[in-house]
């Protein structure tokens, strides 16, 4: 959507709906504008009692809040807390006793929460003077004001999306946005097991960015060498699925094919089985004794007691989990194309016998450009997944083989394989923040170029 | 003439037998690398020789032991507690997630709000996000409530599953669009709340994408293991199936509880590989988006 029609939809919005929160401050009357100051007056004054009530519920918890937590939360966020733990000798109980110290990461923590905490309070207090400014109009034309039951009826018709996205706003905002900031922040921390800051720490600016950029340091150098494996695997990951995929789809699909329901159960019955299972077992059976080497030595093709170095070896490491990567996305691969493929309208294939093509320049001609565009939304969404493709790699091969003793990640771990490293295993929570941001620019920046380069773009919701 | 005509008639029905055989031979040896794992996980949970690494391909005896153990031996690892568990979240989080999801679909698909672009834009830039980025700041999020102890373990679980839910609507919506809009409009004249057409005409109508969002959501925290080992830590009693065979392949226990592992694997994905190929079919038609020509 371009700027001229956004301003034109706001205009016909506004046309609408005239209460807005500045034409409320604006042309509103006495009560409407001190609602600004005690929210929910201007509703009670209008009759809507209830509803204003609960306006100024709201208020008062929020202000009884910020009295009582809130203002020292803001406060901290600022210095992160600086008060040591300490031990104290107490002479009559003859114990040490540790004094009561800042914990940097919950001073963090409960200071975003306020912030967001405030920011809801601020759009509730728009939507205050927004109501009370309609009440007001409402009054002054004449019309009828809405009672509190009918309000409540509204929820279930004309005002449903805020009854049914309110509770999942909810839990995105405490699950996933709050967290997300949260991680966000520590990129500009220094709060690292390195210095020995896990308990204070303090803001530092871009220096975690400065010293991932630096490909002096180690972990600079880990860090181009994880990104280029990173997108290695990506790319392989998503066009290997997506051609083995769709050329079994098809095979499997082609109108001389005999027993279609057979092949496709043999083929989804490995999906059938848990992912984190699958990838267990196949790391078990490719283990230097496990059931693959075991199996090509009674067949005598390699030599008793040599084995082949599946996860030993980085570039047989590599190949390897590429190679799993198939054998546990090719399944969903089927599925997912298959409905696509069949929505390929058959005169187009038709058309092309006529004229004489072959299988293979259908393919080329009309199955692949028609997938193309179909599927570019389903592509970039796979190319994603498998740039955070934690599971594949964290359970196959866990990172493996590590060639270089002094750097963190292994040959094959993945730019969130090694944030998980970097946070859990090693506590660099700073470096794994920053990682991970540089993971989304990344994403961000890839995903937005494709996408809106690709003809599916102009279609809200693609296929 | 007819004889040179039957001749090429001849020719191209061998040559078309020829490529049938070379496809279902191609066939057969990829069904066989597909299902060689399957097939030894299942010798595998009936062997009776212990320990993960052997010296032959099939067992040299089979046993119902490693089932047997599985549910009575619970010093160690317990494996029927492990599986209440696993259901208990798996059918709660079933409930909210699908809720969340398919209510979230209809609004972005069907209603029209201020919101909803940004909404939309949001999510996809959440999705963008490394998912295990933000797992350590949601454990500290859920200890600073009192969620990380005891039972309410299983909450905060519950909690982490269902709560992002409503940011994967893209397939679902993309499914209620394909569905006429007239179809709300005459429903809308006729008195029906939205309320109503969401329940009565918008839900009957997409059974493929109800189930398909039914059945993720329930299949979700039998196969994620992940956030539940960072968020349970040392809470053994709260383990969801996932952790505990997780556990059985750690260095100290995999010499005892291979072939065990091997049997709950198989048992977890009986139910799962029921429900799914019963189920097949719908999720090739949520995936295709009902767009059917």
């Amino acid at each position: 959507m371009n700027a001229t029609s956004a301003l034109k939809l706001r205009r016909a919005y506004q046309a609408q709906n005239p209460c807005t929160c500045m034409g409320a401050l604006k042309n509103g009357g006495t009560a409407t504008k001190l609602s600004a100051v005690v929210m929910g007056l201007g509703n009670m004054v209008h009759g809507q009692v209830p509803k204003g009530l609960l306006f100024l519920a709201v208020e008062i918890a929020y202000l009884v809040f910020m009295f009582t937590n809130g203002f020292h939360n803001l406060a901290m966020l600022v210095s992160l807390g600086s008060v040591e733990r300490q031990e104290v000798w107490n002479e009559e109980l003859q114990i040490f006793e540790y004094t009561h110290g800042d914990q940097s990461i919950l001073l963090l923590l409960y200071g975003l929460a306020t912030l967001m905490l405030t920011g809801v309070v601020f759009w509730i207090w728009r939507g205050t003077l927004k109501s009370a400014y309609h009440a007001e109009c409402m009054a002054k034309a004449g019309k009828h004001i809405n009672t509190f039951t009918e309000d409540l009826k509204e929820l279930l018709d004309s005002n449903l999306y805020r009854l049914l996205m309110t509770p999942s706003m909810f839990f995105i905002t405490v699950l996933t946005i709050l967290p997300l900031v949260f991680m966000i922040c520590m990129a500009f921390t220094n709060y690292s097991k390195i210095g020995n800051h896990l308990v204070l720490f303090d803001w530092v600016g871009l220096e975690n960015f400065r010293t991932l950029f630096d490909s002096n340091s180690v972990l600079g150098s880990t860090f181009w060498r994880v990104l280029g494996w990173t997108l290695v695997w990506a790319f392989f990951a998503t066009f290997t699925n997506y051609f083995a995929g769709m050329i079994l789809a098809i095979v499997i699909n082609r109108k001389e094919t005999k027993y279609k329901g057979f092949w496709r159960f043999c083929f989804v019955l490995p999906c059938a089985v848990p992912m984190f299972v699958s990838l267990l077992i196949m790391r078990t059976m490719l283990q230097p004794e496990g059931a693959v080497n075991v199996l090509l030595r009674q067949l005598g093709l390699i030599a008793d007691g040599t084995s082949l170095p599946f996860f030993t070896d980085p570039t047989w490491a590599r190949v390897t989990v590429i190679l799993i990567n198939i054998w546990v996305g090719v399944p969903y691969t089927l599925l997912q194309l298959t409905g696509v493929l069949q929505n390929i309208p058959a005169d187009l294939y038709e058309a092309a016998t006529v004229d004489g093509a072959n299988s293979v320049q259908t393919f080329f001609r009309i199955t692949l450009p028609y997938m193309f565009y179909v599927t570019t939304p389903y592509l970039i969404a796979t190319f994603t997944g498998n740039v955070n493709n934690f599971n594949v790699i964290y359970l196959l091969s866990g990172g493996d083989p590590v060639t270089d003793l002094a750097s963190t990640a292994g040959s094959t771990d993945l730019l969130v394989t090694w944030l998980y490293k970097l946070t859990i295993d090693k506590q660099y929570y700073n470096v794994g923040a920053v990682v991970g941001i540089l993971t989304f620019i990344i994403l961000a920046v890839g995903s937005l170029l494709t996408y809106r380069r690709s003809k599916s773009y102009r279609e809200e919701g693609g296929f | 003439m007819s004889t040179e005509k039957k001749k090429m008639q001849r020719s191209a029905k061998r040559i078309k037998a020829r490529n049938n055989a070379i496809v279902y031979i191609v066939l057969s040896i990829l069904a066989v690398i597909w299902l060689f794992p399957v097939l030894w996980v299942i010798l595998t949970s009936f062997r009776a020789e212990k320990g993960s690494y052997v010296s032959t391909f099939f067992p040299k005896s089979f046993t119902l032991d490693n089932y047997i153990k599985l549910f009575t031996d619970t010093s160690i690892l317990n494996f029927p507690q492990m599986f209440l568990n696993t259901l208990l979240i798996a059918i709660c989080s079933c409930v909210l997630s699908s809720f969340f999801l398919l209510s979230a679909s209809y609004c972005l698909s069907r209603l029209r709000f201020k919101l909803r672009k940004p909404y939309m834009n949001m999510a996809m830039i959440l999705g963008l996000f490394p998912g295990f980025m933000s797992m350590v700041a949601v454990y500290f999020i859920l200890k600073a409530v009192g969620l990380t102890e005891g039972n309410n373990v299983r909450i905060a679980l519950i909690l982490c599953y269902s709560g992002g839910a409503a940011l994967g609507f893209q397939i679902t919506k993309g499914f209620f669009d394909t569905i006429p809009m007239a179809l709300d409009e005459a429903a809308l004249l006729d008195g029906c709340t939205r309320w109503q057409i969401f329940t009565k005409i918008t839900l009957p109508l997409s059974k493929p994408i109800v189930i398909y969002t039914i059945l993720t959501s329930f299949i979700g925290p039998w196969v994620d293991f992940i956030f539940a080992k960072v968020i349970c830590r040392a809470n053994a009693d709260q383990y969801t199936v996932a952790i505990g065979l997780w556990r059985m392949l750690e260095k100290e226990y995999i010499d005892n509880w291979y072939t065990s592992f091997a049997a709950g694997a198989v048992l977890i994905s009986i139910p799962i590989a029921i429900l799914f190929l019963k189920l097949q079919k719908y999720y090739v038609n949520g995936m295709a988006g009902a767009v059917k020509g």
